[in-house]
């Protein structure tokens, strides 16, 4: 977008798209330097034309590999491509090995495609709680679409949601009985199921899994969620699935709401809450105080019930009081 | 290990680990990488047979402070050039290492060309870890060239 004659050097160098910029803007938001909220109110006018996609799933069913050859269309098209490639650090170091790159490397090289590894910094659900910021400041460097891939989630890390406005759900086959389907949680917030590794035997029968687990829930009026069955190793399907998430994007267009379920409002507040969450518990697991052992010693001798000593610890150690 | 603060996050060390050239002996370029870890490092992790220029994109894109070369099969020979590509587009403030099978009479060559710190076959695991923490703080620290105000 272009930049009014009012704007910061670095903001001009920013909307320009340029590198550089953009990759330092990234680290003062993760790093939540006092730079970040400067660049958050520089960029705010310009935000909200890229289209944001997420990926998500367990552990090694093919997420990168599946964004690898998502974004290779998507590049053929002339389109600019932000990838946000999020994995786990360690709780134990705080340390990370990002490492999904390496299955995007086929166009990693591409001048068109900008591609951060992030590490969640324990921060459940998925992402690491600077996404949504580094998802607004790629938007503004002029991406037409930013691609978050979350760490491999389990059954309920489903913090995409809050972000993406299309959420791609990625299993492989053999993901478990008919009941494994039918459970709450992730399968549940996909706006397209895609089953990956479909050269492999058992891909036909999890299709059909999914597809009757689908029929069981309420139609929506404006989307039902398509199974969508790709080998993002051999190629097969993924011109299926760029098409299908470009109608997603139009019908949620139509509907003009933003991004991610509910206002943005909402989705700060649910994100605020979350990282208020985050430190609760790290101000609570740091805390050595007597109150906290009388406390843990009344629920172990049971002389105190779960929600009565839950509240006390709420009100007794909210890190704001130091 | 780093020091965690209650607030912001700590200054996470970003160090990329990767090999140039023709060479595809990654099992040592893979323990680094489990180390710098392990000491709280975030590590960015690519396969081997990079190009140059790509490394330079990702050096970039990732905001890295070190880059961590494993070269065992000769592929220290092309690390001059990465120097230069690295000084083309103003990134001379990160600091690069390299680790693995570097004859003696090369390590001057690479010392010369801008390279921090050659570690040999043997080097110590706190030794490494303890250089590459303090050459990350060093490049976070001089990499100035964009200020956000």
């Amino acid at each position: 977008m272009k930049a009014k004659n009012d704007d910061k050097p670095w903001l001009v160098r920013l909307l320009n798209g340029e590198r550089t910029v953009l990759a330092k803007a990234i680290s003062a938001l993760e790093n939540e330097t006092d730079e970040a909220s400067t660049i958050i109110s520089g960029i705010y006018p310009y935000i909200g034309k890229a289209l944001v996609v997420g990926f998500t799933g367990s552990p090694g069913v093919g997420k990168s590999t599946l964004v690898n050859s998502y974004i290779a269309g998507l590049c053929e098209e002339g389109l600019r491509v932000g990838v946000i490639a999020v994995d786990p650090s360690s709780p134990l170091s705080g340390g990370a090995i990002l490492g999904d790159r390496i299955r995007m490397a086929a166009h990693e090289h591409l001048e068109n495609v900008f591609i951060r590894s992030l590490a969640s910094r324990c921060h459940v659900g998925g992402l690491s709680r600077a996404t949504a910021r580094i998802v607004d400041v790629m938007d503004a460097a002029g991406m037409d679409v930013v691609v978050i891939e979350t760490v491999g989630a389990g059954q309920s890390e489903v913090e995409i949601a809050e972000i993406a406005h299309t959420k791609v759900v990625v299993c492989s086959p053999g993901l478990g009985d008919d009941i494994q389907a039918i459970k709450a949680g992730i399968l549940e917030i996909a706006d397209i199921l895609v089953v990956n590794k479909c050269d492999l035997p058992l891909a036909a029968h999890t299709v059909r899994q999914l597809k009757s687990m689908l029929s069981l829930r309420d139609e929506s009026p404006e989307w039902s969620t398509p199974v969508v069955s790709t080998s993002a190793l051999e190629g097969t399907g993924v011109v299926e699935l760029t098409e299908i998430i470009k109608n997603h994007e139009k019908m949620s267009s139509n509907k003009k709401e933003g991004y991610g379920k509910g206002k943005p409002q909402q989705r700060v507040l649910r994100l605020l809450a979350n990282s208020a969450a985050d430190e609760i518990k790290k101000a609570l697991l740091q805390d050595k105080s007597e109150e906290i052992s009388t406390i843990c010693d009344a629920v172990l001798k049971g002389e105190m019930i779960f929600s009565d000593a839950i509240q006390r610890l709420i009100k007794g150690s909210l890190p704001c009081k130091q | 290990m780093i020091e965690e603060k209650t607030t912001k996050e700590a200054f996470k060390p970003r160090v990329l680990v990767t090999k140039i050239g023709l060479d595809g002996h990654d099992r040592g370029s893979r323990i680094i990488a489990a180390w710098l870890r392990d000491a709280g490092m975030e590590v960015i992790y690519t396969a081997p047979w990079q190009e140059i220029s790509t490394v330079v994109k990702l050096v970039q894109e990732e905001d890295v402070d070190v880059i961590g070369l494993s070269s065992l099969a000769t592929d220290h020979l092309l690390v001059p050039k990465l120097m230069t590509a690295l000084s083309e587009v103003g990134y001379q403030h990160v600091k690069v290492v390299v680790g693995g099978i570097v004859p003696d009479a090369d390590e001057l060559m690479l010392l010369d060309a801008g390279v921090s710190k050659v570690f040999h076959t043997g080097s110590a695991k706190n030794d490494v870890i303890e250089a590459i923490g303090a050459l990350a703080n060093k490049a976070r620290n001089s990499s100035s060239s964009i200020t956000f105000n």
